[in-house]
């Protein structure tokens, strides 16, 4: 890594890293303008996520997802102080390097749009900006990190305003870190070729008991006890995509679920901020998705 | 540690480490029984409205002014100065100084570089991650580190801020100081 006797030196483990350790037990929230960037900031986001239309959007227009118009980046970057965040195809490095150009915070590889290479993901070791990816399991978390990931959210199932595949995932991660960390020496390699997971990663997941990055709940987060369920479940933090800005009424629902998501130990608390909320957006059961249409199977 | 959001976590191992007893504070009986005060990192406009919609600004205020030994990092040190440059957000006023916030640029700009702080005989390996400055600082308030001629960790009596994140480094000599102030 970049690492050296150089009096300042950015784009380390540590300084990549460290931003996702600041955005802990906050929200971060999917926008499309600035004037959503704005009423998210207003609403206490920790970061926003610049895209071109918001997952259940994109469920419902179909065709190919891409990078959003740099100008709608810089956009959403002028009107903030808070991080910003903007998603690139999973594969597409290129878009990748133009967000970093634009000097966005953080870069997501996300499944959400549609992948440009069906075999790898970036190499994101390259770059000075962050990357955080989706994960249904561990394997799949280490995965991503071994290719330069500084934080993970679950992939639950974007644009369906429906947890449950949320919350499958963060279990499985939580089952598959207990597991690797009460397997002896002798069975890591074992593990490691079950689950696709690098060895030494591996190793480091079972000496600490925990993942060597943050993990924030991602895909189908609505409702402030979404949130505070998800908290609960150990995840570090919360990104909301559709959840906010589709609903009745953005800018309480987005108070709400940052409230929740602070306060996620307290049901009072969270039975108080989820009064009078508006409409909550409209979901999909998983099992209507038809098969090839579910974004979570997207990644390798 | 105030635990509304932010890097809670890394304080509290290194208060442990250091030889306190670390524990979340999140609404204003939580300030009862503590004997120092962390302001973690995290977003500032995100702890601060948080802060004031809790009710815990002006408890926070008495028991600093009141001399509870208090360490701010990053929003932290944002949260204790009196003023920033060009924002409006709720601030603790602790520390007689204007800060500008994500004062080196935006997350590309982020680095670790080591830093030389008055009276250390080693150089503290401080990690700046969109990071605050100090613009100006009152009279009273000790500069104990700078980085390019500005002010980057400072200190009057009991209240501390460092611009950096010494909580994830191994190093707890920043810690060490606000728990020598406990004493």
């Amino acid at each position: 890594m970049e690492q050296g006797t150089k009096a300042e030196t950015t784009g380390t483990l540590r300084v990549k890293r460290g931003l996702a350790e600041m955005l802990k037990g906050g929200v971060i929230m999917d926008v499309v303008n600035a004037e959503q960037a704005s009423i998210a900031e207003e609403s206490g986001a920790v970061a926003v996520m610049a895209l071109e239309r918001v997952p259940a959007d994109i469920r419902a227009h179909g065709g190919v997802a891409r990078m959003a118009d740099p100008s709608k980046v810089d956009e959403i970057m002028e009107a903030v102080s808070i991080p910003v965040m903007a998603k690139a195809r999973i594969g597409h490095f290129v878009e990748a390097q133009v967000l970093q150009s634009l000097g966005v915070d953080y870069i997501d590889e996300s499944e959400v749009l549609t992948p440009a290479d069906s075999h790898h993901h970036i190499d994101k070791w390259a770059f000075t900006t962050p990357f955080v990816c989706g994960a249904r399991n561990l394997g799949e978390a280490l995965r991503r990190i071994a290719e330069g990931a500084a934080m993970i959210r679950t992939k639950g199932e974007p644009g369906t305003g429906n947890v449950v595949e949320a919350v499958t995932h963060m279990r499985r991660m939580n089952r598959e870190i207990a597991q690797a960390a009460a397997a002896g020496d002798d069975q890591l390699m074992a593990l490691a070729r079950d689950t696709g997971a690098p060895v030494e990663l591996l190793r480091e997941v079972a000496g600490s008991g925990s993942l060597p990055v943050v993990n924030f709940a991602a895909g189908g987060i609505a409702t402030p006890s979404d949130a505070a369920m998800m908290m609960q479940l150990g995840c570090d933090g919360i990104f909301v995509g559709s959840g906010i800005f589709k609903s009745g009424d953005p800018a309480v629902r987005a108070r709400a679920i940052v409230e929740a998501t602070t306060f996620y130990r307290d049901p009072q608390i969270v039975a108080k901020v989820s009064r009078n909320l508006g409409e909550a957006m409209v979901g999909i059961e998983i099992d209507d998705i038809p098969a090839g249409q579910r974004m979570q199977e997207r990644g390798w | 540690m105030l635990a509304l959001q932010g890097d809670v976590r890394e304080h509290a191992r290194m208060v442990a480490a250091s030889g306190g007893i670390p524990c979340e504070i999140r609404t204003p009986a939580d300030l009862e029984d503590i004997d120092a005060l962390i302001i973690p990192g995290g977003e500032s406009t995100a702890i601060g409205r948080l802060a004031t919609l809790y009710g815990l600004v002006d408890p926070l205020r008495k028991r600093i002014s009141d001399g509870l030994p208090t360490l701010g990092t990053c929003a932290g040190m944002i949260l204790l100065a009196s003023e920033v440059t060009g924002g409006d957000q709720p601030l603790l006023g602790a520390l007689d100084m204007v800060v500008e916030r994500n004062a080196f640029g935006r997350q590309n700009e982020s680095f670790e570089c080591d830093l030389a702080v008055d009276g250390w005989e080693d150089a503290f390996r401080a990690v700046f991650i969109r990071a605050p400055v100090v613009d100006r600082t009152g009279p009273d308030i000790e500069v104990l580190a700078s980085h390019n001629g500005r002010p980057v960790l400072v200190r009057k009596d009991h209240v501390m801020a460092c611009a950096f994140h010494p909580e994830l480094t191994g190093d707890h000599r920043v810690h060490r100081m606000l728990i020598d102030l406990v004493a």
